[in-house]
């Protein structure tokens, strides 16, 4: 019988019952005696010399204990944010590196941008003083938009970057880029531009900084993806903290997206400054602070063109884009519209030629960093919108023009030209399962029930490829990464059986606690009940490196893994010795030891409480306990691919779409719960298509002020949005190079779904004559581009 | 927010004489702008009287053939009312598409028409339907009420206390939400009594106001081709990130259309 909590059993979250009871512990949920609160005083201006700081008012409010500047933390030596990545110009040069201290002490440069932090007994208290505190600002005019940014005369947001240029970055052959477009039959050409996001995650961002006088120890509570890797950027780059006496905690995790991987300055700041007052210090984003200073996701400006020959095989790509970093660099802010970027521009068909040059660009913004996909969703627009432009063009089917240019299953592994060796895929067969359950041969009769209600129907497709799992370490380092990229286990076996899994992965809503406890399920026979998987804690986990880019399993998962390997040899030992047989002998059956040939066996609860109560052990050979600590630095990225096909409707006459149908074809190798990978294609769709309709972070682009800083304003996809998704997935091509053969989910939905989406839009509009729509496709954008290709509307 | 005292009188007469006694006094309703501008520090009220435990505010009855609804009543009373669903089914209608169903259990129909936001539901319902603003000294006809954005014809300190809707013959209401806030961008009701055809839309303008030009095309032809020939002038329309002043324009003949085919 099979295991019903072992690996492919759909099994459901077991953190679900305290996150959806209220029952979860968040950062805000902490609380500790002495808690002192602190509210950034934040400025009002996207550019401006801070020329004084009045506190003196401020420090006489009710409650106050300590307001704090830029200038103290100075004189504390607090060092800048450091940036994890450094990108390096085609000229060789490295990218322009300004400092981002965690307060601004001459200049802000966004509105957000935090000028000094009040600490009071209260967070009213807080509230009322920072309301007090006087800055002198001198106002100075701002560069908003990453192309006025580039213009000769824009402000300059740091005065020693010129033309605010951060880095002039390349990939690819030029030469053979070149070449193959002199050859062209056809070109297909596209100008489009990926718009700004507020990543949005459920929990606002806080952080609680902790200092014990009598150990020396700093705590830091707070809502990251990766707590180690923020122990080791702000104890070792900004406040001089050694490991051993800093603790990171990110306990419950209201989700991410992307946006809690990177080390803020508040982080630095509650931590700071709890030491200075000698207090506990609790900071929690309200929802407008968020909208300000949670580092934003996209913001690309491109032109695309694809060379193709007579029978529309494609010959070259070419791609110029320029990225909007925002006022300073994230953490990991150059490696996604580069390394996370254009190598994966070869999407999944062979084009033989790519040349990529990204140029990024400072802007008066927050910074702009990793969001769901995370470079993946920009290249797969930019590739998939061009495809359908070329299939238009070409008059070939957007089907068969693809299938025509796959990259065929039998060339893996296949090395494309930016960078990046494919181990498996079978894309064809991705189309070949979606074509039917979409019906597409039905599409034209559906078109026309549609018209005869008097809407318009269009059908997209995106068929993506993504690189997860970030790694291996040392091409990543090759690459500009100033950190290793594997992931850390320990599997530790109590006396009686239980097992406590410590992952350097984090859950922030993926079900983490489910899934890794069905791999140690089906290793070793043990319910799942009986596994408990620990992960956020610095004290408690090895060094690992948190969760983002769909790597967790790919990833954390194989190093449980490896520490499940190793948990396995030495039980085998200890079952020969209690057995009295040779360790050749035992075999590991449905999780039981067995010596074979005979009915001999012994489950791991025995062999546990032996190496624990080692009474009959060979204690010559072996150590007592039963406890394993593994690191996996994968040999490679994995490929999630698959896909996506959308049919929209839209209502001429006011410009709503509406998605209709929404199915989804995806490979993600071997699946370990089929419902938790269903569940983060549902959500990653919904951001996809929240993308393609709704989202669109908008700053005035003279004053820099956010416009979009409300859900008034910021407009989030709703379950009545959206339709029931169709989900397949097949496991035809496992990962070749991780011991589980898995690739990842998390964000295939949101790297397939913008495209497919704006493919169907654009393809419903063609009877207009339409060619192209920038996202988001909202209802006024759709019905200016019926009207601007509708003469006789456009004269009324 | 910023500390206030929080009164809940009894009665009218009670709110009105606590309306005298404080320096900068705010009326609560059901909050659902009071509150989020409040809890951002946008205003600072001394006191806050809370007007949810007056009894005479509540209530939905018949009254002359028309419909009584005390300026308490939330939406989602007005949405579920047999009462109100039975004589005016249009109203029912309007209350159940406003907001979200947080709102609609909180908003109340007194705290949306005083309030005057240009893109709230209600007010045009009120202009529509023909309706009187009763409150704590007069009766303010609709025509007369809201004069402006976020502006009134009520007086400092006085309390509206019910609204009184004409029956219609028939009437409906077609609303185009803004994806994000799902407030209306164009919200259009179209109200027939015998002869006379009522046009107000919402969201468009500062303010509430009525189509006269499609008034006048429906008196003739009670048929959404009516209007074909009929238009809102874009100039004076509002203009957002969400909907240009020509979009606007457009969507309210669009919205009266099917008002006037859901009207039936």
């Amino acid at each position: 019988m099979a295991n019903p909590t072992g690996i492919g059993a759909s099994v459901r979250r077991r953190e679900d019952a305290r996150f959806l009871t209220g029952r979860g512990t968040y950062t805000d949920d902490i609380n500790r005696p002495g808690q002192t609160h602190a509210v950034f005083v934040r400025s009002p201006y996207a550019h401006a010399r801070i020329t004084g700081i009045d506190a003196a008012e401020a420090m006489q409010a009710p409650g106050v204990i300590a307001v704090l500047t830029g200038a103290d933390m100075e004189a504390d030596k607090v060092g800048s944010l450091p940036c994890g990545w450094q990108i390096h110009s085609k000229d060789g040069s490295p990218m322009k590196e300004p400092p981002h201290f965690p307060i601004a002490r001459d200049r802000a440069r966004y509105v957000g941008d935090a000028v000094a932090v009040v600490i009071a007994e209260t967070r009213e208290q807080a509230k009322d003083a920072a309301e007090l505190v006087m800055v002198d600002y001198e106002e100075l005019p701002a560069a908003v938009t990453s192309l006025k940014a580039l213009e000769g005369g824009a402000p300059l947001v740091h005065d020693d970057v010129g033309g605010n240029l951060c880095f002039d970055w390349h990939l690819g052959d030029a030469a053979a880029v070149d070449a193959a477009f002199a050859q062209a039959a056809h070109v297909a050409k596209l100008d489009l531009v990926n718009q700004r996001l507020v990543p949005n995650a459920m929990e606002p961002r806080a952080a609680l900084g902790e200092y014990d006088r009598a150990t020396g120890e700093h705590t830091l509570t707070t809502t990251s993806q990766n707590p180690h890797v923020i122990r080791l950027l702000m104890g070792a780059f900004v406040l001089g903290i050694p490991e051993h006496k800093l603790r990171v905690v990110a306990p419950d995790v209201g989700g991410g997206f992307g946006s809690k991987i990177f080390h803020y300055g508040e982080e630095a700041v509650v931590t700071w400054a709890a030491k200075k007052v000698g207090r506990p210090v609790k900071w929690t984003a309200e929802r407008s602070e968020s909208f300000l200073t949670d580092a934003h996701g996209r913001d690309h400006v491109s032109h695309a063109e694809l060379a193709m020959d007579k029978d529309g095989n494609f010959l070259a790509l070419r791609v110029a884009t320029i990225a909007n970093m925002g006022a300073y660099l994230s953490t990991f802010a150059p490696s996604i519209p580069t390394y996370l970027y254009a190598t994966l521009l070869a999407g999944q068909y062979k084009t033989p030629a790519i040349y990529a040059e990204v140029k990024a660009v400072f802007t008066n913004t927050v910074p702009v960093d990793a969001y769901r996909g995370a470079g993946r969703p920009e290249a797969c627009y930019l590739i998939e919108r061009l495809v359908e432009v070329a299939a238009a063009e070409t008059g070939i089917d957007k089907a068969e023009l693809r299938r025509r240019n796959f990259v065929p299953a039998s060339a893996m592994p296949y090395q494309t030209p930016v960078a990046l060796q494919y181990d498996t895929g079978d894309f064809a067969k991705n189309l070949d399962i979606a074509l039917p359950l979409v019906d597409y041969d039905g599409f034209a009769a559906r078109k026309a029930e549609s018209a005869r209600r008097g809407k318009l129907r269009g059908i997209g497709f995106a068929t993506y490829i993504e690189a997860c799992g970030i790694a291996p370490s040392n091409v990543a380092g090759a690459l500009g990464a100033r950190a290793g990229l594997y992931e850390s286990a320990e599997v530790r076996f109590h006396p009686t059986g239980s097992v406590t899994v410590f992952t350097g992965s984090h859950s922030h809503g993926q079900g983490h606690e489910t899934t890794f406890a069905q791999l140690v399920s089906e290793r070793f026979g043990v319910p799942i009940e009986n596994v408990e998987i620990v992960h956020g804690d610095t004290s408690k986990i090895p060094f690992g490196m948190g969760t983002y880019g769909s790597r967790s399993l790919a990833v954390g998962g194989s190093a449980i893994v490896k520490a499940m390997d190793k948990v396995e040899r030495k039980a085998k030992k200890i079952a020969a010795h209690m057995l009295e047989a040779a360790e050749a002998d035992i075999e590991v059956k449905d999780g039981r030891f067995v010596v074979a040939g005979t009915d001999k066996a012994l489950t791991i609860g025995d062999i546990a409480l032996q190496a624990y109560v080692p009474h009959n052990f060979p204690l010559d050979e072996l150590e007592p306990g039963l406890d394993e600590q593994a690191f996996y630095d994968p040999k490679n990225f994995t490929y999630p691919n698959g896909c996506h096909v959308c049919e929209v409707e839209i209502d001429p006459d006011t410009g709503v779409v509406q998605v209709v149908s929404f199915a989804a074809v995806d490979d993600f190798g071997r699946v370990i719960n089929p419902l938790i990978v269903e569940g983060q294609v549902h959500g990653g769709l919904v951001q996809g298509i929240g993308q393609a309709l709704y989202e669109n972070c908008v700053y005035d682009e003279e004053s820099g002020q956010l416009i979009t800083g409300s859900y008034m304003d910021y407009c989030m996809p709703r379950a009545d949005d959206v339709p029931s998704f169709t989900v397949r997935y097949h496991e035809d091509q496992p990962c070749t190079h991780n011991p589980l053969g898995v690739k990842g989910c998390g964000e295939a939905g949101t790297i397939g779904a913008s495209a497919a989406v704006m493919n169907a839009v654009v393809h419903a509009l063609s009877e207009y004559g339409v060619t192209h729509l920038d996202m988001p496709a909202t209802p006024e954008r759709v019905w200016q581009a019926i009207r601007r290709h509708t003469p006789a509307q456009a004269a009324e | 927010m910023y500390a206030f005292t929080y009164h809940r009188p009894k009665s009218v007469a009670d709110a009105v004489a606590l309306l005298g006694q404080f320096e900068d006094p705010k009326l609560l309703g059901g909050g659902q702008t009071l509150l989020p501008t409040l809890k951002q520090r946008l205003a600072r009220p001394s006191d806050l009287i809370d007007l949810g435990q007056i009894p005479e505010l509540q209530g939905i009855r018949e009254e002359a053939g028309g419909l009584t609804v005390g300026a308490f009543t939330r939406h989602a009373q007005v949405a579920h009312s047999e009462t109100v669903q039975r004589v005016i089914p249009a109203l029912a209608s309007l209350a159940e598409g406003i907001g979200d169903r947080q709102v609609r259990n909180m908003g109340t129909l007194g705290g949306s028409i005083c309030n005057a936001d240009p893109s709230a539901d209600y007010p045009a319902a009120v202009v529509a339907l023909k309706a009187t603003v009763r409150t704590d000294r007069r009766e303010i006809s609709c025509d007369d009420f809201f004069t402006g954005m976020f502006e009134t014809a009520l007086e400092p300190g006085e309390i509206v206390t019910a609204v009184h809707f004409q029956k219609p013959d028939k009437a409906a209401y077609a609303k185009f939400r803004n994806p994000a806030s799902r407030y209306a961008i164009v919200g259009v009701f179209v109200a027939v009594f015998g002869s006379e055809v009522r046009v107000a839309v919402t969201g468009a303008g500062p303010s509430v106001f009525r189509a006269d030009d499609m008034e006048a095309a429906l008196a003739q032809d009670f048929r959404a081709d009516a209007l074909n020939g009929a238009s809102v002038p874009a100039a004076g329309l509002n203009a957002d990130i969400h909907a240009s002043a020509d979009y606007r324009a457009h969507l309210v003949r669009v919205m009266a259309r099917r008002a006037v085919e859901a009207c039936g």
